[in-house]
């Protein structure tokens, strides 16, 4: 199976034509993001200092960003001092290596997973898979994924794009599970049996974090259903794979993201599960635990100052969500287990612009802003999509694109220029007119008229008129 | 009052109308209206499409020619949301500083037109009659960078014998974004198809927006469904009274 990692294998563009076919899709995506919009504006209305503690968070995150180093060097002597071991992971392959090994210390067949995008980024199933290793995936969503061996179309409900009678076939022929219908208290129960032999049976475990706090060493992760937390208390070994960006300074500032954490996704006033754990406790959940820190990019990212901000992200999904894009193409189109507004520019920053796939997705935008004003820490997504789009351009060999776009600057930087170019195309425009409208386009703007007309240039420019009614 | 007006280049080659509509408004309101003929394209479709080099020319001609201006005042939120919002970063992109203190002495004098009239004139009801059954799409650039608020709708509701009706999922794009529009053809003709949707549930006779760019999007799509639903910027409305229809 593909876990996925951040590597596209298509366009954004081919992929989307892919996922845009697909109607029973569009329905599940449009139902599921339009439900969890509107309780996100109502979960957040009640709150009167929502946009303080926004700003609260974009603070925080940025005080870390500039003091990252500092930071993790003290989260890793805080859980040191607590009996923990601190792993640093340049990059995805190093990552991979260190949680199997570790995995493999321990004579594993098996290990359980709580949720984790980081162990997503790093491919990390199928590494444990080489070594013998099966892992299981424990987050109901995760699991349906995992079993249909397909890929998580969402940051927190990576079956978004699944309809419940998809699932109810799945474990059935999966699972062994004798399901009569497609009721979800039959469809939990079903994986509840699965997932609690194997809580009770597997030795390691594999989590993510949502957040570390520097100050005491403590790791945690917020989830819906409990099974993270089962696997977080129940192993003997708990290793846990974390991106260098969500370290804390301290219990106070964890404080203000899990108060905007939950309200902006899951529109929860408080999230169900919140698990924290610090080191080892003699006698008390599990008895060796690692800390691996990730980079895999992510020091590239803090070094651009306009792209520095995108590592604030708490991966909330809220960008998802209010997302017009991301609700007609869905998570897949994106081609990496980031997927939506946020995803279109970690992705390629990640890949440090050198992904030919992962470039074109800045593009995925109309630029409506809606993910910046849904954003619990503010990030300027708009601003970073233009920002790496500039760079992008600027990077590649001059395109046919790149000449019209300079010939266009330079026809508007005067207007006589401007002006004649208007009457050329009002003659030139003749043999596409049709009954005042234009219904057919050549070339690279045809994408306009596959579904769209055009109206005609007019006999009269707003500037001749007035020269004609007002300078007379 | 001195108003500059600034038309776009979109308005000035595809929708005249559109500038002559915004002329009358504004001169019926007792402004002194004053268009400029040097201006030409503010550069957004430059900026947006990553032509941030090629933008800067745009950048620098515009603040040229308004640079001397009390006010200027364009018929399109997604142009004024280009000056306002985006020629700081072009010009600290840049690292131009000269160009940047220009910026920002001049981009808070610039106005989308609904703003202008209700929240700088403090105008609501600008005497015009359009007896017809309308709909209002909020334009992306308008509700979320500039901020217009209810600044069109207080507008529209005073206007003599227009019926206005809300239109469904109002908050959501249209899918035009410029060049995203061809370069992401099949999405943005995927989010059409729902903002078709919702405007023809509306049964209105037109369709109505601050922006001229998202409306030759959704009046293109309406177009090809031979649908008998009309687009109308919102100055066209306006400028329309019981002596001249304009729209």
């Amino acid at each position: 199976m593909s876990a996925g990692g951040i590597k596209p294998k298509t366009t954004f563009q081919q992929a989307a034509k892919v996922t845009l076919a697909n109607s029973q899709m569009r329905r599940n995506l449009r139902h599921a993001t339009t439900t969890i919009r509107d309780k996100r504006l109502r979960t957040v209305a009640e709150l009167p200092d929502w946009e303080a503690l926004r700003d609260e968070g974009a603070r925080i995150k940025d005080h870390v960003l500039a003091n990252l180093g500092e930071y993790l060097l003290d989260l890793e002597a805080s859980v040191k001092r607590r009996g923990g071991h601190v792993h640093w992971a340049r990059d995805a392959e190093e990552a991979r290596e260190i949680v199997a090994k570790i995995a493999a210390s321990h004579g594993a067949r098996e290990v359980i997973k709580v949720k984790s995008i980081s162990t997503d980024e790093i491919e990390l199933n199928a590494a444990l898979e080489r070594h013998g290793i099966r892992a299981i995936e424990t987050d109901l969503a995760e699991l349906i994924v995992q079993l249909a061996d397909d890929r998580p179309s969402h940051i927190l409900v990576p079956a978004i794009h699944k309809g419940r009678a998809e699932i109810r076939d799945l474990f059935r022929a999966k699972l062994g599970a004798e399901l009569l219908t497609d009721d979800p208290k039959h469809l939990a129960e079903a994986a509840r049996v699965y997932l609690r032999e194997k809580f009770l049976t597997t030795k390691v475990a594999v989590s993510g974090a949502n957040f570390a706090v520097a100050e005491s060493g403590t790791v945690c992760v917020v989830e819906s259903e409990g099974n993270g937390r089962m696997c977080v208390t129940l192993p003997d070994v708990l290793i846990s794979v974390m991106g260098i960006e969500k370290v804390l300074p301290t219990w106070q500032d964890a404080a203000v993201f899990l108060r905007l954490l939950p309200r902006s996704s899951t529109a929860e006033r408080m999230n169900p599960y919140t698990s924290f754990w610090s080191g080892v406790t003699e006698g008390d959940g599990p008895q060796e635990f690692h800390l691996v820190l990730l980079d895999n990019g992510r020091t590239d990212v803090l070094a651009d100052d306009v792209g520095r901000q995108t590592l604030r992200c708490i991966r909330c999904s809220a960008c998802l969500n209010v997302c017009p894009v991301y609700e007609r193409t869905g998570g897949h189109a994106y081609g990496s287990v980031y997927p939506g507004p946020i995803g279109a520019i970690l992705t390629p920053q990640l890949l440090h612009l050198e992904d030919k796939n992962a470039n074109t997705l800045p593009w995925a935008s109309s630029l409506c802003g809606a993910c910046y004003d849904a954003c619990p820490v503010k990030i300027n997504i708009p601003e970073v999509l233009l920002y790496l789009r500039g760079k992008i351009n600027e990077a590649k060999p001059l395109s046919a694109e790149a000449v019209a776009f300079k010939t266009v600057a330079w026809v508007m930087a005067e207007p006589h220029r401007f002006e004649g170019a208007l009457k050329l195309a009002r003659t030139g425009q003749g043999p596409l007119v049709k009954d005042g409208a234009i219904h057919a386009l050549p070339g690279l703007l045809s994408g306009w008229t596959d579904a769209r007309d055009l109206p005609a240039f007019p006999k009269q420019s707003f500037r001749e008129w007035w020269r004609a009614s007002r300078e007379r | 009052m001195n108003v500059d007006l600034f038309i776009t280049c979109l308005n000035d080659a595809l929708f005249p109308r559109t500038g002559e509509a915004t002329v009358r408004l504004l001169e019926r309101l007792g402004c002194d209206v004053r268009f400029n003929a040097a201006q030409t394209c503010c550069g957004q479709m430059h900026f947006n499409s990553g032509y941030q080099e090629d933008a800067l020319k745009l950048v620098r001609h515009f603040v040229e020619t308004f640079r001397d201006a009390e006010v200027v005042v364009a018929p399109s939120g997604s142009c004024v949301g280009m000056v306002r919002d985006l020629y700081v970063k072009a010009a600290e992109w840049a690292g131009d500083e000269t160009l940047l203190r220009e910026v920002r002495l001049l981009a808070p004098r610039v106005f989308e037109l609904s703003e202008f009239l209700v929240h700088h004139l403090g105008v609501e009801d600008v005497g015009a009659y359009y007896p017809h059954r309308v709909t209002y799409h909020q334009t992306c650039h308008a509700m979320r960078v500039l901020r217009v608020g209810d600044a069109p709708l207080k507008l529209l509701q005073n206007v003599r014998g227009l019926m206005l009706v809300a239109l469904p999922n109002v908050e959501q794009c249209c899918g035009f974004g410029g060049t995203f529009s061809v370069k992401n053809a099949d999405t943005s003709t995927a989010m059409l198809a729902d903002k078709v949707q919702n405007v023809l549930s509306t049964d209105v006779e037109a369709c109505t927006a601050g922006d001229n760019s998202c409306l030759m999007h959704i009046g293109g799509g309406l177009s090809r469904l031979r649908s008998g639903t009309r687009v109308v910027h919102l100055a066209e409305i306006l400028a329309s009274t019981e002596q001249e229809v304009f729209a």
